[in-house]
């Protein structure tokens, strides 16, 4: 039981990326799709910040150990665990995976944006947004370069 | 250990209820056919994810999601389905079995990995040991950074954030290459006009109460960012959220006299410019690139004066200071006006595309 408990969190955010993967692939609509795409780099972002938790830690900015929030955060761990793994008696969850999840949220969606903005000219040279009818219409007219005027 | 154990459960609980409404939240996403649906369902993904993330320690993390997934991207996904369509074709049942395969085989093969993985908040794991560790460590003495997410971001790690920045600016450079920037604005985009009329009256109060406030809270992000959670990432996404409420609510014409999108994807390039102008610097003064402490030379340092950041005792870092200050200030720079720049390039094309002059 304490096993399944130690790795349940590893395992919803497997299941929230099986979401996000089945809506890229089962969504024929490319706007869909593209959130579909946000969920799955959500969940790697998860994925990132639950390996970066440590037990019992807050978070990585720097407190005074004999202040009030330092001594209350110390109350509720054992003393010799915060020797151990604490720095200067307060004990801090992992800040690098929390920095380039941060950087990787802000670049996600302005490539997202980027994505969108195809879609729309897509949409513009096409008049739908449906992946199968566009492949469609460029089984069509082969010549074409699906570019808009 | 039992305090540890007591503790941790708290959290535990929190922890997987919050999972639990994300996986829901996922699920409810796949469903819909109504694209609206869909993209007010992942604002409030993000927003729980937020939460999420702050129990995970991670305030950083959860201040940028919120800002980014439940504003921006919200934001950019409905200006994308207002040029488009609202709903997407149905799928057929058969359809669905093949991304279902897929999917569950890839998450089975991704448990079955995941079991092998150190234990849920374990401190000693070879994530949690090492470089983490040692940067917990070093950065307050180092920086003078009590923000150790901000220290490695803008110090340490700050070639890596100059990457992201630029990143950032190209895929701005890539909207307005696939929309324009918006200037000639289409008079019949849905946006032109903003909330006009008597019953948008309740509408125009509260934005021209909130705008001010939103910019405000913005620089305070931006210039508290070592002490606590923020920095430029984050408060660019509001001060660009500032000027899309000004938009929404006033309309796109009025708000482009008051920020020109020339004036927007200038301080975008600005943005790099001073963020690697600032390594330039390091390398003429003697040292790496992004190297702060060749930021000043020894005889500009001697001329700070010791009080200048209160407390005349305490040791001051100046070129690491200084340069987290500037580093940040052109990523506050790009940040913003790359999110107005795509705002615009989406919110000023009518539907039908671009205006045919």
């Amino acid at each position: 039981m304490s096993f399944l408990l130690d790795h349940l969190n590893y395992v919803a955010v497997v299941v929230l990326m099986m979401g996000g993967l089945f809506i890229v692939f089962s969504s024929g609509n490319l706007i869909k799709r593209m959130v579909g795409l946000a969920i799955f780099q959500t969940s790697t972002g998860l994925f990132y910040i639950s390996l970066a938790k440590v037990s019992g830690g807050t978070a990585p900015i720097m407190i005074n150990a004999a202040s009030k929030e330092g001594q209350a955060l110390a109350a509720e761990l054992d003393l010799a665990y915060v020797a151990a793994h604490g720095l200067d008696g307060v004990v801090y969850s992992n800040p690098l995976p929390h920095v380039l999840i941060l950087t990787a949220i802000v670049v996600g969606v302005s490539t997202l944006a980027v994505g969108l903005a195809i879609a729309v000219r897509l949409r513009e040279a096409y008049g739908t947004l449906e992946a199968d009818e566009i492949a469609a219409l460029d089984r069509e007219t082969p010549k074409s370069t699906g570019a808009g005027p | 250990m039992s305090g540890a154990i007591s503790f941790l459960d708290a959290n535990l609980a929190i922890d997987l209820a919050l999972l639990a409404m994300l996986v829901v939240l996922a699920a409810a996403i796949a469903m819909t056919r109504k694209l609206l649906a869909a993209i007010l369902l992942m604002g409030v993904y993000s927003l729980v994810s937020a939460v999420w993330l702050v129990v995970m320690d991670a305030p950083d993390v959860a201040f940028t999601e919120a800002v980014v997934g439940a504003g921006v991207s919200t934001i950019v996904l409905l200006g994308a389905i207002l040029l488009t369509r609202a709903e997407a074709e149905k799928t057929g049942w058969g359809r669905l079995i093949a991304p279902a395969l897929i999917a569950v085989a890839t998450g089975a093969l991704l448990v079955y990995a995941a079991l092998d993985l150190p234990s849920f908040g374990d401190p000693t794991s070879p994530a949690n040991a090492y470089v983490g560790r040692t940067y917990l460590e070093v950065a307050s003495r180092d920086t003078g950074a009590a923000n150790v997410v901000t220290a490695v971001l803008a110090s340490y790690r700050g070639f890596d954030t100059l990457g992201e920045t630029t990143v950032i600016f190209a895929a701005g450079v890539g909207v307005a290459l696939a929309l324009g920037f918006g200037e000639r604005a289409a008079p019949a985009s849905r946006l032109m006009a903003g909330a006009t009329g008597d019953h948008n009256v309740v509408l125009r109060v509260a934005a021209k109460l909130l705008i001010p406030i939103i910019a405000l809270f913005a620089f305070y992000v931006q210039f508290h960012g070592d002490l606590g959670p923020g920095g430029g990432f984050q408060a660019g996404v509001i001060l660009a959220v500032a000027v899309i409420l000004h938009a929404l609510v006033f309309g796109l014409r009025e708000t482009m006299t008051a920020v020109k999108p020339s004036f927007a994807r200038g301080v975008a390039a600005l943005g790099v410019l001073l963020y690697s102008g600032i390594g330039v610097v390091c390398i003429v003064n003697g040292g790496g690139f992004l190297d702060y402490g060749h930021l000043f030379t020894a005889e500009i340092e001697a001329q700070i004066p010791p009080g200048l950041l209160g407390d005349p005792g305490a040791t001051h870092h100046w070129g690491q200071h200084f340069g987290i200050f500037f580093i940040e200030l052109g990523v506050l720079f790009t940040v913003a006006a790359t999110m107005v720049t795509i705002f615009y390039g989406f919110a000023g094309r009518s539907p039908g595309g671009e205006a045919k002059l």
